[in-house]
């Protein structure tokens, strides 16, 4: 997926000055144009979403329709991120590289920023369309950010100052027991939010269009590659930033060792 | 395997018995946030009646944040840890020892804290045995996923600011499961008790398998 760990270590000559490379720079530009496609999709083409009840009102979601499609592929990159999260930890446990740790921290926090992302764009929607910024009865808002909360918490590890295998190990536990965990909150909530019978998601139920069907799909596809940027760039830097404390410890060391060999002199202290 | 875990809760609850820092902190500081809810919601019975079983677990789960770091600020103490590891005894039976010690804690904390909120909050007992095995079953998940992440951020410089944050969010689903089996208890609302009690159960249960199997490889560098 990337070519950052083929870079040679030890030196700085070896290191690269920079995350990006012809694969990023390809999806930076495939990223941008997709979006502002999108931006004309989602305003000009997309029709408001309205629809005439047999009293004859005419009820729907209007304008606010537009906002699914930052909606929908943010919750879907979120899961996506965590999701990965979970996978490279377990590649981690399992053959503890630094790479999987890597990914796993560089994913998770994609999956934080995406998961923010949609309870945000979920609040604004769910205020016109539902009449609340925020509904308690419905189980994949409250799980979703339950979510966040616990990878908070995993990124909160991963800043921690401490050995790095201790920390990539308890960080991969952190990233497994929390994924189990969303399936434990995601059917408690359910349950919880059948005792008061309240509606479910309304996306379902109602026949979707096909101009917003085109533009939700080619939303997913812009979110995808722009995942894919995103990680990239934030693998790298994790990279980059392993080089660096490597270095910074090769350089105390060769320090020391002047010291030493100066204190070694007669005279000297052992 | 049972007889080492027995002597490791033996040994963390005698710590207490001891040091009597859960009944002369914890429990204190447990009624100390009744009242304050108390003071929160007025001076309103009717609405504390009808939150207590939310307020009192919410109350215990602060409270089981302290009693969960203190366990684990025990065993750092003088090296005490590494000679635990030392000692040859099996880590699924130190975590079976030390979830049992944090879960006979808590269910005394429960059991003062039920007083105090019949007392406090004037609330009537209507099912006595779902109130104990919800009571029970709530402190052994409580403890179980307590004792895994106590582990997890044993050791680390912030381990006290790091455990209610990973701790909190994934013991969620013991608060939705308690609170509502102790609604049920109480009489205050109508909820499927002991439907409820399943799902603590079952949450017991997963952490206690995940904890029992993680433990070893979080012991062995702490």
């Amino acid at each position: 997926m990337t070519t950052a760990t083929t870079e040679s270590t030890g030196s700085s000559e070896g290191i690269p000055a920079t995350t990006s490379s012809k694969a990023t720079k390809v999806l930076g530009w495939l990223t941008l144009g997709g979006f502002a496609v999108l931006v004309a999709l989602a305003f000009a083409w997309v029709p408001e979403d309205t629809r005439i009840t047999e009293q004859g009102d005419v009820v729907g979601q209007f304008d606010a329709v537009r906002l699914m499609f930052v909606h929908v592929p943010s919750a879907i990159l979120a899961y996506t991120g965590f999701g990965l999260t979970f996978l490279a930890s377990l590649a981690y446990l399992r053959w503890r590289t630094d790479w999987w740790d890597m990914m796993a921290h560089a994913s998770a926090e994609i999956g934080v920023l995406f998961g923010v992302l949609t309870l945000v764009t979920g609040s604004i929607w769910g205020r016109p369309t539902w009449q609340t910024w925020w509904e308690w009865g419905d189980v994949r808002l409250v799980t979703t950010l339950v979510m966040v909360l616990v990878f908070i918490g995993y990124l909160a590890v991963r800043r921690i100052p401490a050995d790095v295998a201790v920390k990539a190990r308890r960080s991969a536990v952190i990233a497994l027991v929390g994924a189990v965990n969303i399936v434990i909150v995601n059917r408690s909530v359910d349950w919880w939010e059948n005792r008061t019978l309240h509606q479910q998601s309304t996306l379902i139920a109602r026949k979707i269009r096909d101009e917003t069907l085109f533009t939700l799909s080619f939303s997913f596809a812009v979110g995808m590659v722009l995942f894919a940027w995103l990680l990239l760039h934030r693998f790298r830097t994790a990279y980059l930033q392993s080089q660096i404390e490597e270095l910074e410890v090769n350089e105390a060391l060769a320090e020391r060792r002047a010291e030493a060999g100066i204190d070694e002199s007669p005279g000297g202290r052992p | 395997m049972f007889r080492d875990a027995w002597l490791i809760a033996g040994k963390d609850l005698r710590i207490e018995m001891r040091s009597r820092v859960g009944l002369n902190q914890i429990v204190p500081f447990a009624v100390t946030v009744l009242v304050l809810f108390a003071f929160a919601l007025d001076t309103d019975q009717e609405a504390l009646r009808t939150y207590a079983p939310g307020l009192f677990w919410v109350t215990v789960l602060l409270a089981s944040l302290l009693a969960i770091g203190r366990s684990f600020a025990v065993d750092l103490a003088d090296g005490a840890a590494d000679r635990l590891l030392l000692s040859g005894i099996d880590p699924i039976s130190v975590f079976g020892g030390k979830a049992a010690a944090i879960a006979v804690q808590l269910v005394v904390l429960e059991v003062l804290l039920g007083a105090g909120v019949v007392l406090l909050f004037d609330v009537t007992v209507h099912r006595y045995g779902l109130l104990v095995c919800a009571g029970l079953a709530a402190a052994a998940g409580v403890a179980t996923a307590g004792t895994l992440y106590g582990a997890l951020v044993a050791g680390l410089g912030v381990r006290e600011t790091l455990l209610p944050l990973l701790l909190l969010p994934v013991v969620a689903p013991v608060l939705i499961g308690a609170t509502r089996a102790f609604q049920d208890a109480f009489g205050v609302a109508g909820a499927e008790g002991w439907a409820w009690l399943g799902l603590l159960a079952g949450f017991a249960a997963i952490y206690g398998v995940f904890g029992a199997l993680s433990y070893g490889a979080l012991l062995e560098e702490a």
